[in-house]
């Protein structure tokens, strides 16, 4: 189901939904926040910034801000981000951000979705060792309640 | 930029000039690769096979040390230095975590779609 080097992070996962409602979940920047978790002020468009508040409970906080790269309907929906951006206080925008790619794949019982995170080779080894350090015990934490709640809603 | 950024970006820098001055030479690139095998070392023991003084081996693992790379411990009135991955670690397990973010973010998507 993955596989990932010290630059890239890569997942995939067969959805039983069709490329068109599976696209529709990744781009509507309303349907976007439902699932990842964040509330988008705007559309997504190429070459263009969207961002909002994170609104996991502890980190609202935390604004998450992407650059839309690539929409090609159906198939491929990429954009630029900064990972470990966990610090309001941080101006992250110098760091190289990495690049998040959706690639969709039509299959007979709906879509094999690909999502390919590249570009960590780049970021400094010491900020993210600090931003490991500064987030670990909230995301452990969190990954448990999402783990809760997904497995008690059939 | 606020005084905190500031600091942030200045330690950031230091950690990591800190960090590739220890690992750009061969001979503490050498003495890491024997501390990687696992066990503590004495001086005695880092300094045999080799062509260096025990001076010159303690002024490396300094600088080892300094970038958080060795840690010095001691065993009775030994000294003995063994190797501290924990820079290189935590930036691991910094990606080891965002892949788990995508795991539940995506199992979120699964539920959010097939719904």
């Amino acid at each position: 189901m993955e596989s990932s080097s010290t630059d890239r992070i890569e997942k995939r996962v067969e959805l039983k939904a069709t490329p068109a409602r599976v696209w529709r979940a990744l781009t509507d920047h309303r349907e976007f926040g439902k699932w990842f978790g964040v509330n988008l002020e705007s559309t997504f468009v190429p070459g263009k910034p969207t961002r909002g508040h994170i609104t996991y409970p502890g980190y609202e906080h935390v604004v998450m801000e992407v650059i839309v790269q690539k929409m090609e309907p159906e198939r491929l929906f990429s954009f630029n981000w900064h990972p470990y951006a966990i610090d309001p206080k941080v101006d992250y925008s110098k760091e190289p951000p990495t690049l998040v790619e959706f690639r969709l794949e039509p299959t007979t019982t709906g879509t094999l979705l690909t999502v390919i995170e590249s570009g960590f080779d780049r970021i400094p080894l010491a900020r993210r060792a600090e931003a490991f350090r500064m987030n670990s015990n909230g995301w452990a934490e969190q990954t448990k309640n999402i783990e809760a709640h997904v497995s008690q809603t059939p | 930029m606020s005084a905190r950024r500031r600091d942030n970006a200045g330690r950031d820098q230091r950690a990591q000039a800190l960090l590739f001055f220890a690992l750009g030479d061969p001979t503490r690139l050498a003495l890491l690769a024997k501390l990687s095998r696992g066990s503590s070392c004495s001086i005695v023991r880092l300094t045999e096979g080799s062509a260096l003084t025990r001076q010159a081996v303690t002024k490396h693992l300094r600088v080892l040390q300094h970038a958080g790379l060795v840690r010095a411990v001691r065993r009775g009135r030994e000294q003995l230095y063994r190797l501290e991955p924990g820079p290189i670690d935590d930036a691991k397990r910094a990606l080891e975590q965002i892949s788990r973010q995508w795991d539940a973010a995506l199992l979120r998507l699964k539920a959010f779609v097939e719904e």
